[in-house]
């Protein structure tokens, strides 16, 4: 290990490392220096802090509904992507049956479905079911769009659980559900933080279908009201910033919180599928 | 798949067992045939019809018309085609090196990698609108780093990147690199993880310096990674409409326009849904059979 280091300086290191940093950071820190700087300032430091954008955006712009619904949404659709992924990848990951190649590559073929080509059949769909302008349209087709990759990703991670370790707990009297229960699920814990908050982060992300289905301000989400200060004629500089950070604080919470999971996650399912 | 050697108490074996898979993957069928493979095949019947809700005395059979009139009387389908494969592999073929480069980088041992890892994983969580709302700011002539760099007497005042018919798809590609990058550091990086250290070590012994390693263990290791994270993300690439719809609403004059964006400008604006949909029945055409040619051609999955 040693004899390998030695052959990468670290200026080999550090140099690209530090110019990707500075190309990945400056527009996060543009971002924060206009949303915390007062309006007509030039500085290049949010100094002295305000928060009279973040008031306009929360309060004048809609914001606190956006991100409520935007909230509502991606839990929903965390937990329905989660559930029905977990029930299919068990299936995929534990038994032998007929069609099972079928439906493997169903789910494979799901992938080069276009989201954005299928807005209109989409938007007929939900209109039948009377769900436009409704946030279940929104979870149904987050859902529907993250369960393939979620699918395939839990059945990767179960297969790497020994089965033996089930099959010992049906011996000792368990029910094949409480073995699942008892056994699978606390080790399956990495993967589902790491599904669930792909399902969240989407969802939270996602702008075209809440731009297409839904029309009614009260329900728009975060990404279309964001949206709709870029639009604006005269774009208040400070508010589409704090809006920004509005939109980047969730998500940046949950990056935080599962980016060790992510490397893992990604190894263990979603190439070696 | 393992042989079932013992089975759960008090469960016909036979009986019930066989019916418990089809249970568990019936909520996905349900999803995939409602929501996606029926759409699909609605899209398929739309594009024959003549079919729009704000002339509803045009709307019948169409038969091929639609085809018809995307191939020889629509240049705009041509242009924002062209431009779309132009988007794709400018923004994959740069994505993919920097990424690998990045990956390469982040999985050397040094200190602070953990904390550098996260900082440029980062903007893969952030969504296409906030990525524009981020570089407008950063692109326009106010506001923007140019205006300090021309405060400093580095360049001249007035660089608006975004409204220069020269500089608009520089200026949109640099945006989405920003934020697509870091998918394939992540990707490559977890497959980096699983090359055996005894092959680097074993090479090293015979000679081996970084570059022949690199070509001869990493890269044929990653392979397979490489041929699909490349191949998804051409995909997702193509169908991608945040970033431009925002950035650059198609412009100027449909320069920055992909086939995905002016169908939802068609759906949108003129509720045209048959053309719209004839267009989309391309657009999947063409996306099948590339992903086809391109796995076949790459000979995926298939060891070296």
């Amino acid at each position: 290990m040693s004899g390998r280091r030695s052959r990468v300086s670290r200026w080999q290191i550090y140099v690209p490392l530090a110019l990707y940093l500075l190309f990945t950071l400056v527009p996060f820190y543009w971002m924060l220096v206009f949303a915390f700087r007062p309006a007509g300032s030039t500085a290049v430091f949010p100094w002295p802090v305000t928060f009279e954008h973040f008031a306009t955006v929360w309060n004048g712009m809609g914001f606190a509904v956006f991100f409520r619904n935007s909230l509502m949404v991606g839990v929903a659709s965390l937990i329905t992507t989660t559930v029905v992924a977990l029930a299919g990848g068990y299936a995929l990951a534990r038994y032998a049956f007929r069609g099972k190649g079928a439906f493997m590559v169903g789910m494979l073929c799901t992938q080069f479905i276009p989201g954005a080509l299928m807005i209109i059949p989409l938007f007929e769909i939900f209109r039948t079911l009377g769900l436009t302008n409704s946030l279940w349209s929104l979870v149904v087709a987050e859902t529907v769009f993250q369960l393939p990759l979620s699918l395939i990703l839990i059945s990767g991670f179960i297969r790497n659980i020994p089965y033996e370790l089930e099959q010992a707990a049906w011996v000792d009297g368990c029910s094949r559900l409480r073995g699942f229960l008892a056994i699978v699920l606390p080790l399956l814990r990495p993967a589902l933080v790491a599904v669930g908050s792909f399902a969240f982060i989407h969802s939270w992300n996602n702008f075209l279908f809440a731009l297409m289905f839904i029309n009614d301000q009260e329900k728009f989400t975060v990404p279309v009201g964001l949206a709709y200060n870029l639009g604006e004629n005269s774009v208040d500089f400070g508010a589409l910033a704090a809006g920004g950070v509005v939109a980047a604080l969730p998500v940046v919470v949950v990056f935080a919180f599962i980016q060790r999971y992510l490397v893992q996650g990604m190894s263990a399912g979603a190439v070696k599928g | 798949m393992a042989v079932v050697s013992a089975r759960p108490p008090g469960s016909r074996p036979r009986r019930r067992g066989r019916w418990t898979p089809y249970a568990l993957i019936a909520p996905s069928v349900i999803a995939m045939l409602g929501f996606l493979v029926y759409p699909m095949g609605s899209v398929i019947y739309y594009s024959l019809q003549h079919y729009n809700v704000t002339k509803p005395w045009d709307n019948g059979f169409a038969g091929l018309e639609n085809f018809a009139r995307l191939l020889f009387d629509d240049p705009i389908f041509w242009q924002s085609l062209g431009f779309s494969l132009k988007w794709v592999v400018v923004q994959v073929v740069l994505q993919f090196l920097l990424g690998l480069a990045l990956a390469l980088i982040v999985n050397e041992s040094f200190v602070g990698r953990a904390i550098s890892r996260a900082l440029v994983f980062s903007p893969w969580a952030v969504s296409g609108v906030l990525t524009t709302a981020i570089w407008v700011l950063l692109y326009n002539p106010f506001t923007g780093i140019s205006r300090y760099l021309a405060d400093l007497g580095l360049m001249d005042y007035g660089a608006a990147p975004l409204a220069n018919p020269g500089t608009v798809f520089w200026a949109a590609v640099v945006a989405e690199l920003w934020r697509g990058v870091p998918f394939f550091a992540i990707l490559l990086l977890a497959d980096l993880q699983s090359v055996s250290k005894d092959l680097y070590e074993a090479a090293a012994v015979d000679g081996a310096g970084r570059t022949r390693r690199f070509f001869h263990i990493t890269l044929p290791h990653l392979r397979d990674a490489i041929i699909l994270s490349t191949l998804l993300r051409s995909v997702w690439e193509f169908n991608n409409v945040d970033l431009l719809y925002t950035l650059t609403g198609g412009g100027p004059a449909h320069q920055t326009t992909t086939l995905p964006l002016y169908v939802a400008a068609l759906a949108a604006q003129s509720h045209d849904f048959g053309y719209a949909t004839a267009l989309t029945t391309v657009a999947f055409l063409i996306l099948t059979f590339f992903s086809i040619a391109y796995l076949r051609l790459s000979k995926f999955g298939v060891k070296a």
